[in-house]
């Protein structure tokens, strides 16, 4: 299989990079290639967060993911910024409790899903975007279920051992829209 | 051991402690940040020594004064940093004292931005300060490589008592991939340093740590007993990894970040029936000349890549010397080169012909 | 027979390459002397600075390092740091302290730094053959102020001392001269204080010595010592302008 790539963007304090390391960690744990690259410097206090993550078989090129495999948009101006750059036939995953407008591509799959609102709901504040990936796990299949469990093991540290099982809902909930 | 999901700048960090530093001086510039605060985090608890500096001025001559003490010391900064660390570079060569620096490049000149670039290739092996000397030049292009060249580069700073440069980028420093650290020296000073200043004792005549020489004679002579040392340095420790160059008609020659991205034209190129391949310097300076030369004949046509308007393609050219056409391509200012762009590249030297 | 004056032992056996008349001497002497009474050469690092005397690695007995302009300090706080049992001093020229070196300075200072600071103010550069330096006073004619010192032009003298008394982590600040016998003896003292200071960790120490340079005053060595007394003493009073141990002016 050649190279996933997947870009995840929307606001700063989304947790956005952190749902890319999910997704890379879940990667490396399919004993897979991997690499994560996040957005720096100022922007990031500015508002916006994005962060390229690659999966392969083969070793990795650019980290820079400049035409997405699969998309995951938490705010418009990313939403706005990246769809046109995702590739034909690609996976964009929306967050309809923020975003309210529609994508006009035929040939991509979107899906919407009111991660935001469903976090908030199930009193998984500031989980929205496990939830977005327990999503993009069900659609895409990018990595195996045990290795996004393994993944959790190892980007939850020890000392927010009471997050484990808000993570493992949120994930739970996303990957059953 | 297994594999952890690191920064780029982490974990060189990291690699530095494993390999023997426990002084580190530096200050803070976006994007080598991380490398900094990883080892205020970290020194405190093994014993080290991390201190912020109160310039890069300041932090590169604290790295002269531990690494005259006899200590492995170590000093990181991104490109406008660099430039201010020239001075002391020069008088740690100067002097003969081992260090390591860190340049994880950003875009130039002056401020420029803090994007990924290479535009500092020329100041790390032509001139990062004044006077007649090198530096060693490591280009890790994986987070993999950023930990493994360190101890490499903390091990010839002190065989060859001469700073060396980890020459990075922001793209490298910020991005996270796989590592296995692999344990190497666990000693602040693995090798004897009869040479050090770190007193007497009693029990020697006294050290002295200087680079000024008012008799030219005696300049000239130190100067020249050092080049003898660089040419055994060109001769033992040019590196460089080859990638489909046996049969190779267009030979990429790019290193760090952007051969990552030549790596991948490459491949496109060959499913096109293009025989390309790619050369990648691991060792900037010195230059690894010899694996360049022995592809001259065969090859056709020789394209290097930068995040630059080209300066090590002025090292490429003077390898090849005419004997064959050396291209250039290019993006700077903190702009990563797309796979595609460099497959253009590579199409247009083939004349679109397969 | 009973030995009444020798050469201090932390002071190689070779001959100072500085002007006649210039106090260096005096002022390397005494430093000598603090480290053999002290007992501490053996684990004593000096740090030379850019100037007339870049070249004391030559003169000290002990371990030396050589700086760039003005960054003595921050050599000394990397030989400090790595070895902090060692005792490291700088001894510094007004350009390279008070000039290009004034972050260095005043950060090592800042820092509470536990190094000693021999501080040599002769208010002009004398290794570069006479020009202005941040000590020249007011009128002084150097080679780069033919005209006099113009401080609306060129701005005033720093008083050292006064400046890096306001640190928190300064433990010593004083300033001597050496202009006449009973000025050699309390600059002496003072210089012995730091050392002990550091000895003691008590942090950033700096003895401000007031020299002279006869030849780029283009004074003999008498007159020298005379247009110290009449023209700097007066701009930079002697004293102690700070004293962790004991008491501030």
């Amino acid at each position: 299989m050649s190279t996933l790539n997947i870009l995840l963007a929307g606001f700063g304090g989304q947790g956005i990079l952190f749902l890319g390391k999910m997704a890379a960690y879940a990667g490396l744990m399919d004993n897979r290639q991997i690499t994560w690259l996040p957005s720096y410097g100022p922007e990031m206090r500015g508002g916006t967060a994005n962060c390229s993550v690659c999966i392969s078989d083969d070793l990795i090129g650019s980290p820079l993911v400049i035409n997405p495999d699969i998309l995951v948009a938490m705010n418009l101006p990313s939403l706005e910024k990246f769809i046109d750059k995702v590739v034909p036939g690609g996976t964009v995953l929306v967050d309809c409790s923020i975003i309210d407008k529609k994508v006009h591509r035929e040939d991509i799959n979107v899906f919407y899903v009111p991660a935001t609102r469903l976090a908030a709901d199930n009193g998984l504040p500031g989980l929205a975007n496990m939830i977005m990936l327990g999503k993009m796990l069900k659609e895409t299949k990018f990595c195996t279920e045990n290795a996004l469990e393994e993944a959790l093991l190892k980007c939850v540290p020890p000392r927010k051992a009471d997050m484990m099982e808000l993570n493992r809902k949120a994930l739970k909930i996303g990957s059953e829209l | 051991m297994a594999k952890v999901l690191m920064k780029g700048n982490e974990a060189l960090a990291e690699a530095a402690i494993m390999a023997g530093c426990r002084h580190f001086f530096g200050y803070p510039i976006t994007p080598q940040t991380e490398l900094a605060a990883y080892m205020a985090k970290k020194m405190p608890k093994i014993g080290g020594v991390y201190l912020q500096a109160e310039s890069e001025i300041a932090a590169i001559n604290m790295v002269l004064g531990a690494s005259a003490a006899g200590k492995r010391a170590m000093t990181s900064s991104s490109s406008p940093g660099i430039s201010l660390k020239s001075e002391g570079i020069s008088y740690i060569a100067g002097s003969d004292l081992p260090a390591v620096i860190v340049n994880v490049q950003r875009g130039g000149p002056g401020l420029g931005g803090i994007q990924p670039s290479q535009a500092d290739y020329w100041q790390a092996t032509r001139a990062t300060g004044h006077g007649d000397f090198h530096l060693m030049v490591y280009a890790p292009s994986t987070v993999q490589e950023m930990t493994d060249l360190v101890a490499l580069a903390f091990d010839n700073a002190d065989k060859y008592r001469m700073p060396v440069m980890i020459l990075s980028d922001g793209m490298l420093g910020q991005m996270m991939e796989p590592v296995e650290l692999k344990t190497a020296n666990a000693t602040d000073c693995p090798i004897e340093k009869p040479w050090a200043a770190c007193g007497h004792r009693n029990s020697r005549p006294h050290n002295v740590i200087n680079s000024l020489y008012l008799t030219p004679q005696a300049l000239e002579e130190l100067v020249k007993k050092r080049y003898e040392k660089y040419e055994v340095i060109k001769k033992e420790e040019q590196m460089a990894d080859e990638y489909l160059t046996d049969d190779a008609d267009i030979i990429l020659v790019a290193y760090g970040a952007s051969s990552r991205i030549c790596r991948t034209a490459v491949n496109t190129a060959r499913k096109e029936g293009i025989k390309a391949g790619l050369i990648r310097p691991i060792t900037l300076w010195p230059y690894p000349a010899k694996y360049i030369e022995k592809h001259i004949a065969h090859a056709k046509a020789f394209l290097c890549v930068e995040m630059s308007m080209g300066q090590m393609v002025d090292d490429v050219r003077l390898c090849v010397n005419g004997r064959k056409p050396v291209a250039f391509y290019g993006r700077t200012g903190g702009i990563i080169p797309a796979p595609d762009e460099v497959l253009n590249e590579i199409r247009k030297l083939t004349g679109g012909v397969k | 027979m009973a030995v009444v004056f020798q050469k201090p032992q932390a002071l190689l056996d070779v001959p100072f390459t500085y002007c006649p008349g210039c106090t260096h001497g005096i002022i390397h002497r005494l430093v000598a002397e603090t480290i053999d009474e002290l007992g501490i050469e053996g684990h004593t690092v000096g740090v030379a600075p850019v100037g007339c005397s870049v070249m004391n690695y030559n003169f000290f007995a002990c371990d030396m390092v050589q700086a760039p302009h003005g960054r003595a300090p921050a050599v000394a706080t990397g030989l400090k740091r790595a070895i902090p049992e060692n005792i490291v001093f700088t001894y510094q020229g007004d350009g390279d302290l008070a000039a290009i070196g004034t972050a260095e300075t005043v950060h090592a200072a800042v820092r509470g730094e536990n190094i000693t600071v021999v501080f040599v103010n002769n208010a002009i550069y004398g290794m570069t053959g006479g020009q202005m330096a941040p000590t020249s006073l007011p009128n002084q004619v150097t080679q780069t102020t033919p005209y006099g010192r113009d401080t609306s032009y060129s701005g005033h003298p720093i008083r050292v001392c006064e400046m890096l008394a306001t640190l928190e982590g300064t433990a010593l600040a004083q300033r001597v001269s050496v202009d006449n016998v009973k000025n050699v003896q309390n600059a002496k003292k003072a210089i012995k204080k730091a050392f002990t200071y550091q000895i003691e960790k008590r942090g950033f120490s700096i003895v401000e010595v007031l020299s002279t340079c006869p030849t780029n005053w283009g004074l003999d060595a008498q007159e020298s010592l005379q247009w110290l007394r009449d023209n700097m003493i007066p701009y930079y009073p002697l004293g102690v302008y700070k004293d962790v141990g004991g008491t501030t002016k």
